[in-house]
């Protein structure tokens, strides 16, 4: 009753004693308990996730009470499987359990923030001149922009207004348009998925703007060009209750435990039912202990185990004793069968003289293009066995452009549509000496190598034909040069091929790679065979599950195509429980052509600009500057050296002058002026530019990077940590875009003697600062906002409406809003709505109704893929007249009513009905959508362009947009959809949704609930009460084939390039010299010995790549601050011991960090969890003598020109599909232990044993 | 009652009325804190953000103030008649002068250096309540004022004063507010002012961080290792 009452009871209150004294029984008052009751009571629970780059896409349940959001616990109620599969429930991890920590903590951004000497300049000049000018005044002054510019990365934030930074954003966004180009302001923003109402929102303003979009997978490197290779797809790949169907499954490379977290219980589930499990990781990793068998090959050399596994399978399940399952597949769904060209090959002497392949024969090869008027170019040709007759199948990509209903691979010749039966083989008749390069013999000081020639002939059964033309050629299977190519003795005779597993002088033999990787040749032989045998006895259900790990080494495709070829030479692919499961970076968008027009605005015009970000920062921020490395080193010994250029950037602009890859910015002239150039000319915009092309007067702004015409100059950053976790190259980009303190400790090739390009203009001195403006949007301080000019605080995810799906599940998620976004935070669909709206007005009297000239690539899933037939090459190094769409961008004027952007970005425009809506190839009507949301989000009142269209006020009406277009959320689109595609086919596809027409998923919906997506034909798999998502699915089973230039799955890749660059074929490649280490090493010594290590960046225990690093709750858990991990021995070597202080360094930078030092590291490696933050415990660099910096301080970009081959079938350039990727793996940094540890903070400053504490964020300049 | 005229007001109000004020505010305030607000009910130490010098301030502090306290309580409520059989009234009051000096500076050394750290260190002072700074300085005042006394006794060595000042504590406690008023209107100013703080004392007690001194979790030492409530 009372407290205090209760105390007069103080003597009486024991009741009595138990246990012999040791407890005793009372009475007293339990109101105490109140208080704990109390403590776990709350007002409200709303639906959540989290959108980070996991590909988690957990539901959970946000506990609200008092108005603040106080903890999160996971939801358990997802729809669920079927009989006999687990749910997928619950969802979830420690790192996403700790989430709302950041919400009310020190690390949350609170207000709009400014860099004092950018704000001290803005409201000076502000005081005398209107916005524009006033941002023109600045930038316009080198000394001014030099003065805030220098200041990056140093602190001295002011807290602004909305009003303010608005202005600011919007002053310096209509500058730049008006005096540099739209093309000129950048936008930087990944993995839509993870929140793709929050992407669409910056991308939406910046499309409309005509600013440039980059792309982000590239980037990372966790885009597989593999995929698109093989498949013209990229990464679509299984749900992880698919992995419960399997028999067989390879963790290679992927650690599931760690990085799968929520999905990792299939894994373990399905060992349950007996599945086999084996680890392929160098490292013990947690996987490791998960899986009945674990191989450790040496890093980077995975390629060389795959091709061991390839010889075996091959041999045994494809040659010895065929599997008929195995045999059937590949004959119907594999370009195995499919006849290449072969040409021939002068060696230096007669008996090394031969053949070597070209590429594929086409129709228009043979006489009268074997009947096919419509792309005989793009026909491929293959043996039908029942006639012994060359034949076109069905299913080429020339089937799928021009004509309708043969774009199809039911096994069907084109011409009259007769049944074939194609012939693998063409052994048994004559041979010939065939050249395949070998590069497992180049030596490389950390790597072994297993010597041999570098042109090896092989014996390879072929047949003569007649072509066209009269002349006589040979041709062989892709099945046979395969076979050649993993070096089987198939009884021909020859050299350089094996009949014994243990002969380690050939290469592709289990003993041979031993050699190379270290895994016995028992456990290769045993591998291979167990996995085949349990597909062929399954029917396909051997999985390899795969990480991007492998795909972060230069020559990742080798990597790749070796895993992949396994499971298409099994018949995994496309088969339930089985196939290529790489799961990174790229969350699966569901509803990804619901969300395009939102996204890039094509509801208002078309085509958005896009750009492939490897590139465009390779390019900007000078990384090519410091090239080390010849493009010759990794020609194959076939290639004429003297037709290929050595620098990278030259195969980069010679790429995006013929159209391959996209350009931005894009040429050395604004694009508005280019327009108002060709009208006082009186051309045409596109004749202009193809003239002035030709003349010269008009140029790649890639050729001329250090122009200042050429600049990017704006750069908004949002849902991302660019320069605290993926700017690799780090150091430069801090150098030569941001123009600030940097660790770079190499001299450029101008002063290092190093090859410069011959297509890009070199400059002494290198542009630094290119970047007038940098924005970032977060809701917490990461390193970028410590980079950046303005930083804008974003609602976190707790407290904004959008939406969120994944790869590992089929269900669409909300992110919802518990609270309102906390102190002066905005979700990111208001802040570019506001940034929108300020622009607009902000823009009368500078900018109008603008005419923008964009190029476009040669892209893939359109006509552009058929471009160019047999290779080609940009126009100016052909020395050719500029043919856009041919050999040049196609050119399209779009035109920017700027004062109404903001009435654009927020409402529905009309070319949804005038053009439709589609993707990946196809399009359907979708005018009823449109009505419809006409009527759920109402239609805009006020004047202007957009009255009457449907409104897209908030973020919920946005989400509405993207639900109600997509085919995945509504039914009726995707039996509109399969209808499309069935016109391609020929073949009749809409029983996939058709009992499903009438269902349609709203946003309150998901909130209620997550839901199941709809099967749709932007995916190859279906999602079904008898089959779970399965990559490939509706190839095999539908018959709908590949988008590759055969139409089936590729082992054989046949542009000029490839073959230039000896990967037509898969084998092992070794890894790249960097260069990074003889400059530095023993250079600055500390008095302690330097090691040299090979420098792996894997996915972190205890982050989300870098959200969460910064997590009190992880830090906690974890080291509370950066580490590396090395071996016992490597540190025994370095002289170091666990908990050291160690330095990392090369010529590109240096990192400081702690030492982990553990059995399960491998020696020779040393791991650093990717993207550790930045802003935690971080000393100073002894090297650089600057703050140590983050994993990508020690690594810079090299390019590999296969990756820029466009306007050629499936290697065409996609947005996020194909394109140059930035790999990191193969580079070594010096390892040593530091002498003294300099915090570089005075204890006055609030640095470690200082005293200080934060304070709130000064508000006067 | 006539008596009541001869008496200064301010004296009656501050010493015969103002004492039962300050400690029926003491006591039901102390009570309404205890039972409605427990989570509040405590010492409130710092010692976690800050512990440097800590051991030697609060030592200083409290060893001090709990012998100037203890000193108070036995020398102002021990009636003449009962001391006396142990010590004289000279002795006496040399005694507290001695003891109450020493204790008081010991005291006053620790209270310094709590006073400094509460408000320089950043931590303890960005955690500090108005509060916990006021109560800081009310004691230090209370404190010093408690040593001019000692100084102004070395004037009367006899022990009137101290006779008038326990007069007057025991006819407050003893009921009798006009009595305890008058026999201490003729000590001079210094000791009213601290008679006057003192009892202010009592009436910022429940409000501030000065309860932890009756809660001392002593029954903690002597308890059984498992606890059961009925019901």
């Amino acid at each position: 009753m009372s407290h205090l009452l209760d105390q007069l009871r103080f003597f009486k209150r024991k009741q009595g004693e138990f246990s012999e004294g040791h407890g005793e029984t009372r009475q007293e008052s339990r109101d105490w308990e109140n208080v704990y009751r109390s403590r776990w009571q709350y007002d409200k629970i709303v639906r959540s996730t989290h959108g980070v780059n996991c590909t988690g896409s957990c539901s959970w349940k946000i506990y609200v009470k008092n108005g603040l959001i106080t903890w999160e616990t996971q939801q358990t109620d997802y729809p669920r499987t079927r009989n006999d599969l687990p749910n997928h429930e619950p969802r979830g991890c420690p790192r996403g359990a700790s989430y709302s920590w950041y919400i009310y903590s020190a690390n949350r951004l609170k207000y709009p923030k400014i860099r004092k000497p950018l704000l001290k300049l803005w409201r000076e000049a502000r005081l005398t001149m209107e916005p524009v000018e006033a941002w023109a005044s600045i930038v316009g002054d080198k000394a001014k922009a030099e003065s805030y510019k220098s200041k990056r990365g140093m602190g001295g934030f002011i807290r602004s207004s909305w009003e303010e930074v608005n202005e600011i954003i919007a002053a310096a966004n209509v500058y730049t348009v008006k005096e540099h180009g739209p093309d000129r302001v950048i936008g930087f923003s990944p993995i839509p998925a993870m929140s793709m109402v929050s992407y669409a929102a910056g991308s939406r303003y910046l499309s409309l703007i005509g600013g440039a979009c980059l792309s982000f997978y590239d980037w990372y490197c966790d885009l597989p060009p593999a995929s698109p290779m093989t498949w013209g797809e990229q990464t679509d790949v299984p749900e992880s209750a698919d992995w419960y169907n399997s028999n067989y499954i390879i963790a290679w490379g992927s650690n599931v435990p760690q990085t799968r977290t929520p999905d990792a219980h299939f894994f373990t589930e399905v060992r349950y039912k007996g599945a086999k499990t084996v680890s392929i990781t160098p490292d013990y990793s947690e996987v490791a202990k998960l899986t009945d068998l674990w191989l450790n090959p040496k890093q980077g050399t995975d390629a060389a185990l795959a091709q061991a596994f390839n010889h075996v399978i091959f041999k045994e399940f494809h040659l010895d004793n065929p599997s008929p399952y195995f045999t059937d597949y590949a004959k119907r769904y594999t370009d195995l069968p499919v006849l290449v060209l072969l040409k021939e090959h002068t060696g230096a002497t007669p008996e090394t003289c031969g053949y070597q392949p070209d590429r594929f024969l086409r129709a228009s090869d043979l006489t009268n293009n074997l009947g096919q008027e419509n792309n005989p170019e793009w026909k491929t040709i293959a043996l039908d066995a029942n006639r012994n007759e060359l034949v076109s199948p069905q299913g080429s990509i020339g089937y799928r452009w021009g004509e309708k209903g043969k774009w199809n691979i039911q096994a069907r010749e084109g011409g009259a549509g007769d049944e074939i039966n194609l012939q693998l083989s063409l052994i048994g008749g004559e041979t010939a000496e065939v050249a395949f390069p070998y590069f497992g013999g180049q030596t490389h000081e950390h790597f072994q190598h297993v010597a041999g020639e570098d042109i090896q002939l092989r014996r390879v059964p072929t047949r003569s034909i007649t072509l066209a033309d009269g002349t006589q050629a040979k041709v062989a299977t892709v099945f046979d040069l395969s076979a050649a190519n993993l070096a089987i003795d198939r009884g021909l005779g020859g050299a350089n091929v094996a009949s014994d597993y243990n002969d380690a002088t050939v290469p592709g033999t289990p003993a041979w790679q031993e050699l190379i990787t270290g895994v016995s040749r028992e456990k290769a032989i045993q591998i291979a065979r167990e996995f085949a045998d349990n597909a062929d006895k399954t029917r396909g259900r051997s999985m390899i599950i795969v990480g991007a790990a492998m795909n972060h080494w230069y020559h990742m495709d080798m990597n790749y195509r070796g895993l992949i070829n396994m499971l298409i030479l099994c018949g995994c692919v496309g088969q339930t429980g089985g196939g290529w499961a790489h799961y990174v970076g790229q969350e699966k968008l569901r509803p990804q052509c619901g969300w395009l027009p939102l996204a890039f605005g094509l509801d208002w015009s078309r085509p958005p600009r896009q750009m492939n970000g490897t590139s465009f920062f390779y390019n900007h921020s000078s990384q090519w500057r410091h090239e080390t490395m010849s493009m010759h080193e990794v020609l194959s010994p076939l290639a004429d050296k003297s037709q290929f250029p050595e620098h990278a950037l030259d195969y980069n602009i010679r790429a995006e002058r013929g159209g391959w890859l996209p350009s931005a910015p894009q040429l050395n002239r604004n694009p508005l002026q280019i327009t108002r150039d060709a009208e006082a000319a009186g051309l045409s915009p596109v004749d202009y530019v193809t003239k002035s092309l030709q003349d010269g007067s008009l140029r790649f702004a890639c050729e001329q990077p250090d122009n200042p015409a050429n600049f990017p100059r704006n750069l908004f950053i949002w849902r991302s940590n660019l320069l605290g976790s993926s700017s690799k190259g780090h150091e430069y980009m801090l150098k030569y875009l941001l123009g600030t303190k940097n660790g770079v400790m190499n001299e450029d090739i101008g002063k290092s003697g190093g090859v410069k390009p011959g297509e890009a203009e070199w400059v002494d001195d290198g542009a630094i600062g290119k970047l007038d403006l940098v924005t970032t949007l977060d809701f917490r301080m990461s390193s970028t906002c410590v980079y950046s000019d303005i930083v804008l605080p974003t609602a976190t995810w707790y407290e904004k409406d959008d939406m969120n799906t994944s790869d590992m599940h089929p269900f669409i998620h909300p992110l919802s809003a518990a609270i309102d976004p906390a102190w002066e935070s905005r979700s990111d669909w208001d802040i570019y709505k506001g940034i929108a709206k300020r622009f607009a007005e902000m823009s009368v009297g500078h900018l109008g109704v603008e005419k923008d000239l964009v190029t476009v690539p040669l892209l893939h899933d359109s006509p552009g893929e058929l471009a160019q037939p047999f290779g080609g090459i940009d126009w100016k190094t052909a020395g050719e007249t500029p043919v856009p769409g041919k050999n040049c961008p196609n050119m399209v004027v779009v035109e920017r009513d700027y004062p109404a952007v903001y009435k654009k970005f927020s409402s529905l425009g009309p070319l949804l009905e005038k053009l439709g809506n589609g993707g990946k190839g196809i399009s359907w009507n979708t005018q009823t959508e449109v009505e419809f949301l006409g009527e759920l989000n109402y239609t805009v009142r006020d004047e202007g362009v957009s009255q009457g269209r449907p409104k897209i006020e908030s973020a919920i009406d946005a989400a509405e947009v993207i639900l109600s277009l997509a085919p995945e959320t509504n039914g009726h689109v995707a039996v509109k959809a399969w209808a499309a595609l069935s016109e391609f086919t020929g073949i009749d596809h809409s029983h996939l949704a058709q009992a499903k027409a009438h269902e349609a998923i709203r946003f309150r919906d998901i909130q209620a609930q997550p839901r199941k997506i709809i099967s749709s034909p932007t995916w190859s798999g279906l999602e079904d009460e008898h089959v779970s998502y399965s990559a490939g699915y509706t190839n095999v089973h539908e018959l709908i084939p590949w988008r590759t230039i055969t139409g089936r799955q590729q082992f054989f890749q046949d542009h000029p390039w490839m073959q230039a660059f000896g990967e037509q074929l898969m084998s092992y490649r070794p890894p790249i010299n960097t260069r990074t280490i003889d400059q530095v090493k023993g250079k600055k010594s500390n008095g302690n010995t330097e090691i040299v290590l090979n420098w792996i960046t894997p996915h972190q225990k205890w982050g989300i790549h870098s959200t969460y690093s910064d997590n009190l709750l992880m830090l906690t858990l974890s080291r509370g601050g950066p580490i590396i991990w090395l071996s016992e021995h490597d540190a025994k070597k370095a002289g170091s011991e666990d908990n050291d202080w160690v330095e990392c360094f090369n010529t590109n930078g240096a990192l400081t960090a702690r030492a982990v030092v553990s059995q399960r590291v491998k020696d020779g490696m040393v791991m650093m969890y990717h993207a550790q933050e930045r802003i935690v415990n971080v000393p100073g660099s002894e090297t650089t003598k600057t703050r140590g910096g983050h994993h990508n301080s020690v690594t810079r970009v090299v390019l590999k020109p296969t990756h820029m081959i466009g306007g050629y079938a499936q290697q065409s350039y996609g947005f996020n599909y194909y394109g140059t990727v930035g790999c990191n793996r193969d580079e070594f940094v010096v390892v040593r232990k530091m002498a003294k540890v300099d915090w570089l903070d005075g204890t006055d400053v609030g640095g470690i044993g200082g005293d200080a504490l934060p304070q709130p964020l000064p508000t006067k300049v | 009652m006539s008596n009541i005229n001869n008496l200064n007001h301010l004296d009656l109000l501050l010493f015969g009325i103002y004492p039962y004020v300050a400690m029926s505010i003491c006591l039901l305030g102390s009570w309404a804190r205890f039972d409605l607000s427990q989570y509040t009910w405590k010492a409130g130490s710092s010692q976690m953000l800050s512990n440097k010098g800590m051991r030697v301030a609060s030592n200083l502090f409290h060893v001090g103030v709990l012998f100037v306290l203890a000193g108070h309580f036995v020398g102002l409520l021990t009636p003449a008649s009962v001391y006396h059989h142990v010590i004289s009234t000279e002795h006496k009051q040399l005694l507290a002068m001695v003891s109450g000096g020493f204790f008081g500076m010991l005291c006053l050394i620790g209270l310094l250096m709590l006073i400094k750290r509460r408000l320089t260190d950043a931590r303890v002072r960005a955690t500090s309540s108005h509060s916990d700074i006021m109560i800081l300085l009310v004691l230090l005042v209370q404190l010093l004022l408690g040593l001019f006394t000692i100084i102004a006794s070395t004037h009367h060595m006899d022990g009137s004063v101290m006779v008038m000042l326990s007069n007057w504590a025991q006819y407050i406690v003893t009921l009798q507010p006009i009595e305890a008023a008058k026999s201490i209107t003729p000590v001079g100013l210094v000791y009213k002012l601290h008679v006057a703080l003192g009892l202010t004392l009592f009436v910022l007690f429940p409000f501030t961080r000065l309860v932890h001194m009756i809660s001392a979790p002593i029954w903690y030492l002597g308890r059984r290792y498992q606890i059961v409530r009925q019901k």
